[in-house]
């Protein structure tokens, strides 16, 4: 089955989604990484976290970027592997986060019953990033770095592919 | 000028994926008949397109740069070659540009311009001659977290390089986003059988090695692996590696040292040549 949706992602848009469904998302979404990751749940620990992550959806990515006159431009943005942000998996979906985008898979249990995990195909930055329409926010970027900023992105038709589900299916091997 | 060289080399390798890597992709989405394993290496396929076509980088780890430099001691280039390679890292850092990849191991705190302490990886090997040859590989964090090493027994031996091998490209499954190309070092200390595994990266696929009797293991293996079927991102098909090159050195008569670098569909690689009248060739 291939879906369109759009962010927010509401939990009966998840809860119908199937592994080995192909989605075309458009919409919002914020890029984390290991440091970044740390930093929301810190901030959101404490009530501070300056964005709002209720249906967002979260791509494991540090994009190439480029300086352009007002802002900046992604130029290669795939996925990284999302095996190494497990350990906050519970704490991110726990604020609301209803996809996660990345490659390699996660353990599936803290998906079940709210949100589901897309994979978009390793090394693939340059397909990526034409689906990146523009850059709506960086924050965090001399702190952490280009590759560990959170990335605020506006996406449209972004072809992910379901690889697990809210029903405890994975593409996984 | 020579500056100008080696950034044009590390914009090859970053935005071309080599032509003998781009038809071993083709092969592969040829032989994969799953929709899920199609649907990644058809992705891959375009990236490798627009990539190549837009002069933009595939993959957006544009990775740890790694330079394998043979000098010959003759040259009259050598002197400040390696400033020459840091000066165009951090260059191609902007005008590719590349992802900035170094971070300081105490603060974490990046460089911006991928150079640090020992960053980028420059491995030098002098030769006789009067021409100079560098190898670019810039190489990705996701693959290079599933190399490893292995301290076996002589009486393990190949078998046991064999079964090393397997089991940690089973653990790994998609992490180095497969299909994955396996350098094998084997031989030497643990030192130069990572180094070696690593150089052997440079292969072309269609080169075997010279020895007959490892060029049967390299395909051997290479089976074997394939047979695992994590496939194409870890999703199940029929291509979980690409590729297997072996270098060998010889070993302690006590030690069987295994070295494994795990290297991604993104293979990339290019070359730059200083020849004694300083004219220069950059080639994949
Ligand atoms: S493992 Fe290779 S292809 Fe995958 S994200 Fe890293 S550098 Fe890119």
């Amino acid at each position: 089955m291939a879906v369109r949706l759009k962010t927010p992602l509401s939990e009966a848009d998840v809860l119908g989604l199937k592994a080995g469904d192909v989605v075309y998302l458009s919409g919002t979404i914020y890029t984390a990484r290991d440091s970044a990751h740390r930093k929301i749940l810190g901030l959101a620990g404490r009530g501070e976290l300056p964005f709002e992550l209720d249906g967002a959806v979260v791509y494991h990515c540090g994009p190439v970027v480029r300086k352009t006159g007002s802002g900046y431009e992604i130029v290669s943005a795939g996925p990284t592997t999302s095996a190494r942000m497990n350990r906050y998996l519970g704490g991110i979906l726990g604020l609301g986060v209803r996809g996660i985008i990345g490659k390699g898979g996660m353990s599936g249990e803290p998906f079940k019953g709210r949100a589901v995990y897309f994979a978009f195909t390793g090394g693939a930055g340059s397909l990526a990033a034409k689906s990146v329409k523009r850059v709506v926010d960086v924050l965090w970027m001399e702190e952490l770095g280009i590759p560990e900023a959170v990335w605020v992105l506006e996406v449209e038709d972004f072809p992910l592919l379901v690889a697990i589900d809210a029903h405890g299916n994975s593409l996984y091997l | 000028m020579l500056v100008d060289a080696i950034v044009e080399a590390i914009r090859l390798a970053v935005t071309r994926i080599p032509d003998d890597v781009v038809l071993a992709l083709k092969e592969a989405y040829a032989g994969e008949e799953g929709e899920v394993a199609r649907f990644n290496l058809e992705n891959i396929l375009k990236a490798v397109e627009i990539g190549r076509d837009g002069s933009i980088p595939v993959c957006q780890d544009t990775g740890t740069l790694t330079f394998f430099v043979r000098a010959g001691v003759e040259s009259p280039y050598l002197r400040g070659l390696e400033g020459a390679i840091f000066e165009a890292t951090r260059r191609a850092t902007e005008e590719i540009p590349l992802r900035p990849n170094a971070v300081d191991v105490m603060t974490g705190k990046n460089s911006g311009d991928n150079t640090g302490r020992f960053v980028p990886v420059v491995h030098w090997e002098l030769a006789e001659g009067s021409e100079i040859e560098i190898a670019v590989l810039p190489k990705g964090g996701g693959s290079e977290n599933c190399s490893a090493l292995a301290m076996l027994t002589p009486s393990e031996g190949w078998e046991g390089v064999r079964r090393f091998v397997l089991e940690r490209v089973r653990k790994c499954g998609g992490k180095p986003c497969p299909p994955v190309v396996l350098g094998i070092g084997v031989g030497g200390g643990a030192d130069q059988a990572l180094l070696l595994a690593k150089k052997a990266l440079l292969r072309k696929g269609e080169e075997r090695h010279p020895d007959e009797r490892i060029a049967e293991i390299e395909k051997e293996i290479l089976e074997e692996v394939n047979a695992l079927g994590i496939g194409p991102m870890g999703m199940g098909g029929r291509t979980t590696a690409l590729d297997v090159k072996i270098e060998v050195a010889h070993r302690h008569p006590a030690s069987f040292p295994v070295g494994l670098v795990v290297q991604c569909w993104a293979s990339r690689r290019a070359f730059v040549e200083i020849k004694p009248d300083g004219r220069v060739e950059v080639w994949q």
